[in-house]
């Protein structure tokens, strides 16, 4: 085993980043990101690896930037945050239609207005739809296994499609804490080059991005569609040859003392260590309770989501972001459609918490699962909640 | 497991602080988080950055609202800032002053162990500057063993390169200079 070394995970998502063989970076730095476009723009600076550091003027030149570098063949990574990727949006269903399989690491932060630079989800959420697989790390051992991962998964010649991998910002980005690192030679081992389907090169011209008629666009549409649904396996096959290389499993969802719990939390990033804590205290006070952590966003993943909470009374899902008018946050949504055509289907509840950095505690998560527990006594009164949330 | 609220103003050197106790501490084999208050830090501002230290893997995320220890790196903050809010009454406040315990005690009403350093003194004398992060990382050591002093050495030769042999003087003169008033 590795020995652990103590890095603020920011840097330990550059230096993670260094060990993959990029031939590009586009980065255009905005908090809580900053750091890793800073300690990336050092690495390649200081002739540790041989890639090219664009410096961009904003996120989407950043995004532009690799989507022409990726057509090339060349691996290419960038990372942004909040507004940055608001900027980069409309770039993104671009980037998969084209099947550029982009890394990108978001540091998470709300949404403006009002301007707060603070973690929540509201900047990954809107890019839900853009046919971007969509990954959330717990800590920064995660961090730094899935930034690797990523370009596997996103280059795997069944996949061809970009991934992102979310970093609550602050929470994560600004934490120094233990870390184990691969070596290079290891990282080499579970790394291949990239062979690109197609690349661009005046040599041997061709034509990508173009534009569809009606009578191919749906198709478009459906095939990108059909990747990221298939992509799973990938992922499922890639994350199982990380964990006989290195000794750490990763899954779609993961669980915590979850088995046979009338109630079961579910969150997404960083929170779900904090929400062990509570499920930790409320089992030894005799309350049925336990926690389903969802890793993977996009693709949904239906079947582990389903498994995972079989037998369970009452559901208390977590939402870091809002809907406005919606019937519930993104993740409430998605969970109750999910269960929808299922006989013996859970309660559902949703608390929208954590928005614009408001730090949600054990004591937090204690009374959310109390309020399920609630729930289950007496139905359904509400589709969501916003948790601790003043007027 | 230990949890340590630093107060310090922007550019004190608060985050360097937390930094090289949680690097010392996981080059120990043990377990630490380093983290600022989340925010956008200005030069002068009262500003908190906080530790845990453990033996095993921390899992907590949330803030650190009843710490065991309060290191407080500017004596001006005291009065401004409230230093003892959710210390436990069995922690510890350790100040760089050049007050005594006892007048502390009177101005913020604390029950538990008060240390106090003239870490201003210490830093000027040995590092030529007002900036006490590295000298009141002696005085905690001292306080609050958390770490090896040995353990922080190859953090602040990384950081500070030609001057850490400065940083680790200031550093070790504190451990020895700290004064510790129980109650």
């Amino acid at each position: 085993m590795a020995k652990r070394v103590g890095m603020e995970v920011g840097i330990a998502a550059a230096e993670a980043v260094g060990l993959c063989n990029i031939d590009v970076a586009a980065v255009y730095p905005i908090t809580p990101q900053s750091h890793i476009a800073e300690h990336l723009s050092n690495i390649v600076a200081d002739g540790r690896i041989n890639a090219e550091f664009i410096t961009v003027e904003s996120e989407h030149s950043s995004i532009s930037s690799l989507c022409g570098a990726s057509a090339t063949g060349a691996r290419t990574y960038t990372a942004t945050s909040s507004q940055g990727l608001m900027f980069m949006h409309e770039l993104l269903p671009i980037v998969s239609a084209m099947r550029l399989p982009i890394v990108m690491g978001i540091a998470n932060r709300a949404v403006s207005g009002p301007l707060s630079i603070w973690n929540d989800h509201s900047d990954i959420m809107p890019q839900r739809d853009s046919g971007w697989i969509t990954m959330f790390a717990e800590n920064g051992q995660e961090v730094v296994d899935m930034t690797i991962q990523s370009f596997k998964i996103a280059e795997h010649k069944d996949v061809m499609l970009p991934a992102s991998v979310n970093i609550d910002g602050f929470q994560l980005t600004h934490m120094v804490e233990p870390i184990e690192f691969p070596t290079q030679k290891e990282v080499n081992k579970f790394l291949p080059d990239r062979k690109p389907f197609a690349t661009l090169h005046p040599d041997k011209p061709i034509t990508m991005g173009a534009f569809a008629m009606p009578d191919r666009f749906a198709e478009v549409m459906k095939a990108k569609d059909v990747a990221i649904v298939n992509s799973k396996k990938i992922i499922l096959e890639v994350w199982k040859e990380w964990e006989k290389q290195f000794g750490r499993s990763y899954n779609p969802v993961e669980t915590y003392k979850a088995k046979d719990a009338d109630v079961l939390l579910v969150t997404m990033g960083s929170m779900g260590e904090t929400a062990e804590i509570a499920i930790d205290e409320l089992q030894k006070k005799g309350v049925s309770v336990g926690l389903v952590k969802i890793r993977l966003w996009r693709p949904f993943p239906t079947e582990e989501l389903k498994a995972a909470v079989k037998g369970a009374k009452v559901l208390a899902v977590t939402d870091r972001a809002v809907s406005f008018g919606g019937v519930s946050g993104p993740v409430g949504m998605e969970v109750k459609s999910l269960f929808y055509h299922e006989k013996d289907r859970p309660l559902i509840t949703n608390y929208i918490m954590g928005l614009g950095g408001r730090d949600v505690t054990v004591e937090d998560f204690i009374k959310m699962a109390e309020k399920a527990v609630e729930a289950e006594k007496k139905g359904i009164t509400e589709e969501y909640e916003f948790y601790g949330v003043r007027g | 497991m230990i949890e340590i609220r630093w107060h310090g103003r922007g550019g004190q050197g608060a985050v360097t602080s937390i930094e090289m106790l949680a690097l010392a501490a996981i080059q120990e084999g043990k377990f630490a988080q380093g983290f600022p208050s989340f925010g956008p830090e200005r030069r002068g501002a009262p500003v908190a950055a906080f530790n845990r230290v453990d033996d095993k893997q921390i899992k907590i995320r949330s803030g650190i609202y009843k710490p065991d220890v309060v290191v407080v790196l500017d004596p001006g903050l005291i009065g401004l800032v409230n230093v003892t809010e959710g210390l436990k009454p069995d922690g510890i406040l350790l100040v760089n002053t050049t007050k005594t315990a006892k007048e502390l005690r009177e101005q913020l009403g604390f029950q538990g162990k008060i240390a106090t350093v003239d870490a201003k003194k210490i830093a000027w004398e040995e590092l030529g500057v007002p900036i006490t992060n590295t000298t009141m990382l002696g005085a905690l050591l001292k306080v609050a063993p958390t770490v090896k002093m040995n353990s922080l050495k190859a953090p602040l030769e990384d950081r500070f390169g030609k001057i850490a042999k400065k940083n680790i003087n200031a550093l070790k003169r504190a451990y020895s200079e700290v004064k510790i008033s129980k109650s």
